[in-house]
């Protein structure tokens, strides 16, 4: 199966309403060439899930400032002010969430699990309407499992056969979100051939990733 | 020396050999500047990384901290995935996180990620870190820029973490919190108690071995 895909055909893959996980940490390690794509075809009513909204030119921010966002699911919003004062007026949902309670709601999503009990957030705004149990004597929350349509990841590089390779800290939600949606696009700096990859080395497994798209430099 | 850095060095002092170590943004980022030279910690940071260290060079690709920012990576250093690291945090496996603060209170909660209304940059990891690590030191200045106590008996503001703290060092005194209630360890040279009570919003008890706040490294 060739999973290798020009830029002319990745655009296609995307819907107005879709929910899309973004892998990254503060736009390191998130897919700009898809980002940038997504903003100029102007697909919109999206639900993004991932660590942050980044910065308003920066990461997943310029879908936030275009208004084509209608919510998301992040752990923090403070490095964009856009992200903020949309909030506030109402004009995009925004649903804060711990950032290692995240990271496991989309690990449920991805490996067949129910949930997840947290100690996170126990006594906090963030119990508020969810299930509480005590374990051995701690109270945990019940967090459930979250996925996408689309997960478009960010990675050093690939063999053909989609196996990955991240970078340092770009790696953060990238490996987990492979798991946790339908389609599975991975944008890479570099592509080799099959069989480049030490075994050892493989960072996510090639049969998570459905697409494989090469960073433009002018992207 | 300003207070922020009067308050890193304090912190750096319960900083122990061999401690692994989860600083927030700001303020905590300053303490590692002031360890003793014998004293080794390996630092944790939540994007994903055991063994920052500080940028030694040019930036390199994907080598930034928690807030963004190029770091370096020490010999020996690992490098993982967001699940893994909330896993060390919530896990136990950090021995102490510093964080900022907004309020604390005798119970030992925290407020620190948001004021309702005007301010709302979300948690990020911050509560991940309360709920998990061993030892959670509030690093803060005593008031607020108005001068409002932001120690109180009762935190007004969303709490990221109910009883987790266990330590605060402000630029005036350290206090210990323990049973509901705070514990004046250290005063600051030159700080009087009368000044401590009128800056302070709520009771503290006074340790029986009330010392002043070391000021060498």
């Amino acid at each position: 199966m060739n999973k290798l895909m020009d830029w002319d055909d990745v655009g296609p893959l995307f819907r107005d309403g879709m929910s899309i996980m973004v892998g990254g940490f503060f736009a390191v390690g998130t897919p700009g060439g898809i980002v940038s794509l997504l903003a100029r075809q102007g697909t919109c009513e999206l639900t993004l899930i991932g660590n942050d909204t980044a910065s308003p030119t920066t990461g997943v921010g310029p879908l936030i400032s275009s208004g084509q966002v209608s919510k998301v699911i992040v752990s923090h919003i403070g490095t964009n002010p856009v992200t903020g004062r949309k909030m506030m007026d109402g004009e995009m949902e925004v649903e804060l969430v711990p950032q290692g309670t995240l990271a496991e709601r989309i690990r449920c999503g991805g490996s067949g699990l129910g949930g997840v009990l947290t100690p996170t957030g126990v006594g906090t705004v963030v119990e508020e309407g969810k299930t509480k149990l005590a374990v051995g004597g701690r109270e945990y929350l019940l967090e459930l499992p979250l996925r996408a349509d689309v997960a478009i990841l960010k990675a050093r590089k690939a063999d053909r056969a989609g196996n990955l390779v991240y970078e340092r800290a770009a790696r953060n939600f990238n490996p987990v979100m492979a798991f946790a949606a339908d389609l599975v696009i991975a944008e890479v700096d570099e592509l080799v051939e099959t069989g480049c990859i030490d075994p050892d080395d493989v960072m996510t497994p090639a049969a998570l990733v459905d697409r494989i798209v090469v960073s433009r430099k002018e992207a | 020396m300003d207070a922020k850095e009067r308050i890193a060095r304090r912190v750096a002092q319960e900083l122990k050999e061999g401690y692994v170590v989860n600083l927030g943004i700001g303020l905590p980022t300053l303490v590692p500047r002031f360890l003793p030279k014998d004293v080794h910690i390996t630092l944790q940071s939540e994007n994903g990384f055991l063994g920052m260290g500080a940028l030694d060079g040019e930036p390199r690709p994907g080598e930034v901290n928690a807030g963004g920012q190029p770091c370096g990576l020490v010999p020996g250093a690992a490098v993982f995935d967001s699940v893994t690291s909330f896993a060390l945090i919530r896990g136990g496996h950090v021995d102490v996180t510093v964080l900022g603060g907004l309020q604390v209170d005798e119970d030992g909660n925290l407020a620190n990620w948001m004021v309702p209304g005007k301010m709302i940059p979300g948690m990020g990891g911050a509560m991940d870190l309360l709920a998990g690590a061993k030892k959670v030191i509030v690093a803060m200045e005593h008031c607020t820029k108005t001068g409002e106590p932001r120690l109180l008996e009762r935190c007004d503001l969303p709490l990221t973490a109910k009883g987790r703290v266990s330590l605060v060092v402000t630029e005036l005194a350290v206090f210990g919190i323990s049973h509901g209630e705070f514990v004046l360890r250290e005063l600051a040279p030159g700080v009087d108690l009368e000044t401590l009570r009128q800056k302070t919003g709520a009771r503290f008890l006074v340790s029986d071995s009330l010392s002043e706040m070391a000021a060498a490294l």
